[in-house]
């Protein structure tokens, strides 16, 4: 099994700020908007760089999606940033209509997903996003891992043509992918290779899903791990050659179970390849204040209640 | 019978056309309208033909238009419709304005229909750049169009249009401050002021108190018109363009009547989303002349 090592931490907000001053070099159609969270979004260097090409729009997310689906009339690549919970449930008629029915190039960057937010609560923990984006017909959803893929991952959505969710957070978390990766959008990341179990995670929750697979391995068991950083499109045939293979599954994600990661696994499996399945994802309910590693760790989603998920669900193996 | 749409000339509109050509496209508008909205008994011709003279003075010889359509639309004006139910009004403006056949128009709100019941670019129809319908969205993304043309050093203007009913939602507020503390002056709104809405007048419903006072307030250069006489609607365009430039966005309160042109049809908000029955067809197309032939 591949070890992975860290030798720095670093929050998942910063490489998208990295990605973006990277693809606004790039790239001189990329703009970018805000909604009075420059700092907690990190596009300080961006507005530094390019100053005539970054609106601040004051608090008013949704009059920020509809500027930024106009930008796009005339070649502009918007990304808009605000927290995950502004992006989404606050502003989604305005991204149904204006950008994702209208099919317009912008690039909805959100922030402080998930309970890993941490002491500013419920209001703020926006843990039904993933789903409310994939639902949207076009809409491409995307949740990396840690700094290094985040960065490359913004780097990329730049390139595509279309409406994309980028979703990432607030903690440091360990920085364990390749600083040169190339980020394909759709192509799931083979983390380990196993074959008694396969472990699906998306966003923190790859490096918890790393932690797992080495714990199991002292166990006996062999897990594979499978980076989705892509949920939709979903990269199905990786799903499914895993899941030939290894007959389990858990997913992982820092999300309502409802509507997410899992739920997209499991439809694809239901379909093809029926197989036991575990969810490692909130249960239906709020978060609350706390420090991120509290939380995680009461809501269930962290190494020790993967590796409870796989061994569970092995025994349910025919 | 005459040609049936108006080619527009290499800048678009034009210059040359008159007030009587003007009054004669808006009347072939009109029965455009009633006979899309009759044709599929659904639709909103209350709102449609109160605006219809503002929109075709706009398209046939206000905006700067190039005669194909791109998405992108450098180097012309462009215009949004943030109202989105006066579709039909749209859809017999951009047919008659050449971009696509009249005879399309007949498939108002089908099944498999580019013209769907609200704008979309879902359908690629030629000359929609935003879906509208959900109200209070179109501001928004007006705003984002001007401030791209100004990044592209592109000196045309955008325009818009919004139901006075529609400026209940919140969006549009927003949208106002942000034109105005971002000096937006490349942006010509404008509203159609009927004073009726869905459930009633809006007074009734949801008083809009003093508009001009309000937009004034949010920073805006403010003008007025009566939205259906073509000269005065051609004289407050061409204030507004001067106005335009200097600092400010610029709204236009367009004192219209939800209805106007077929006697039976004004001054009640009945006909907001109502369609005419064979009779009542017949009533209202007897009021206006066919000038340019029914599609």
């Amino acid at each position: 099994m591949k070890k992975y090592n860290y030798t720095e931490k670093k929050d998942t907000r910063s490489g998208f700020g990295a990605g973006l001053l990277e693809a606004g070099r790039k790239d001189e159609n990329v703009v970018a908007l805000c909604a009075d969270l420059v700092g907690s979004l990190k596009m300080e260097a961006f507005i530094k760089e390019f100053p005539e090409r970054f609106t601040q729009v004051g608090i008013a997310e949704a009059n920020m999606m509809g500027i930024a689906a106009g930008m796009t009339i005339g070649g502009k690549i918007p990304f808009t940033g605000t927290f995950a919970n502004f992006s989404t449930g606050r502003v989604y008629d305005q991204i149904r209509q204006s950008i994702a029915y209208s099919d317009k190039n912008v690039k909805i960057c959100a922030s402080h997903a998930g309970l890993t937010l941490g002491e500013d609560g419920a209001t703020h923990q926006i843990l039904e996003d993933i789903g409310m984006m994939k639902m949207l017909p076009g809409m491409v959803v995307i949740n990396p891992c840690d700094y290094n893929q985040t960065k490359a991952a913004t780097m990329a959505i730049a390139a595509y043509n279309g409406p994309v969710y980028l979703r990432f957070g607030r903690p440091v978390v360990p920085i364990f992918t390749d600083p040169d990766q190339k980020f394909e959008i759709g192509k799931a990341w083979m983390v380990n290779e196993g074959t008694d179990v396969s472990i699906f995670a998306t966003g923190h929750l790859v490096w918890e899903a790393i932690q797992a697979a080495e714990q199991l391995e002292t166990l006996g068991i062999s897990a594979e791990v499978i980076n989705i950083h892509t949920i939709k499109p979903l990269d199905e045939e990786a799903v499914l050659k895993s899941v030939a293979k290894t007959r389990c599954v858990v997913s992982a994600e820092e999300h309502n179970r409802f509507g997410g990661l899992g739920d997209s696994i499991a439809q694809l499996l239901v379909q093809h390849d029926p197989v036991p399945m575990e969810f490692v994802a909130v249960n239906d309910s709020f978060g609350e204040s706390g420090k991120p590693d509290q939380l995680m760790k009461k809501y269930g989603l962290d190494a020790e209640h993967i590796v409870k998920a796989a061994r569970a669900v092995m025994q349910k193996k025919k | 019978m005459q040609a049936t749409t108006i080619q527009p000339s290499a800048q678009g509109s034009s210059a040359e056309i008159d007030l009587n050509q003007l009054k004669a496209i808006a009347s072939q508008v009109r029965r455009d309208i009633l006979r899309m909205v009759h044709g599929c008994q659904s639709g909103h011709p209350g709102g449609s033909l109160g605006c219809t003279d503002y929109l075709t003075a706009l398209y046939f010889k206000v905006m700067k238009r190039q005669p194909a359509f791109d998405m992108n639309g450098k180097g012309e004006d462009l215009f949004f419709l943030s109202n989105g139910h006066v579709s039909p009004l749209f859809y017999s403006i951009l047919a008659r304005a050449g971009y696509f056949e009249p005879a399309e128009l007949s498939t108002f709100r089908q099944l498999n229909s580019r013209l769907q019941g609200h704008p979309t670019t879902h359908e690629h129809l030629p000359g929609v750049r935003i879906a509208s319908g959900s109200l209070g969205q179109g501001l928004s993304v007006a705003i984002g169009a001007a401030r791209t043309k100004k990044l592209n050093n592109d000196d045309r203007r955008v325009f818009c249009l919004h139901g006075d009913g529609e400026l209940q939602e919140g969006q549009i507020w927003e949208a106002a401050m942000f034109a105005a503390h971002h000096r937006v002056d490349n942006l010509i709104a404008a509203v159609d002021f009927n004073g009726q809405q869905i459930d009633g007048s809006t007074e009734q419903v949801m008083s809009l108190g003093n508009l001009r006072a309000k937009w004034e307030a949010f920073g805006w250069k403010v003008l007025e018109s009566n939205g259906n006489d073509m000269e005065a609607i051609l004289n407050v365009l061409d204030e507004a363009i001067k106005a335009s430039g200097k600092g400010q966005p610029v709204m236009i309160l367009l004192h219209t009547e939800m209805g106007y042109g077929v006697d039976f049809m004004m001054g009640s908000h009945k006909w907001h989303g109502v369609a005419p029955s064979d009779e009542q067809l017949q009533q209202a197309l007897a009021q206006l002349p066919e000038t340019l032939g029914d599609y």
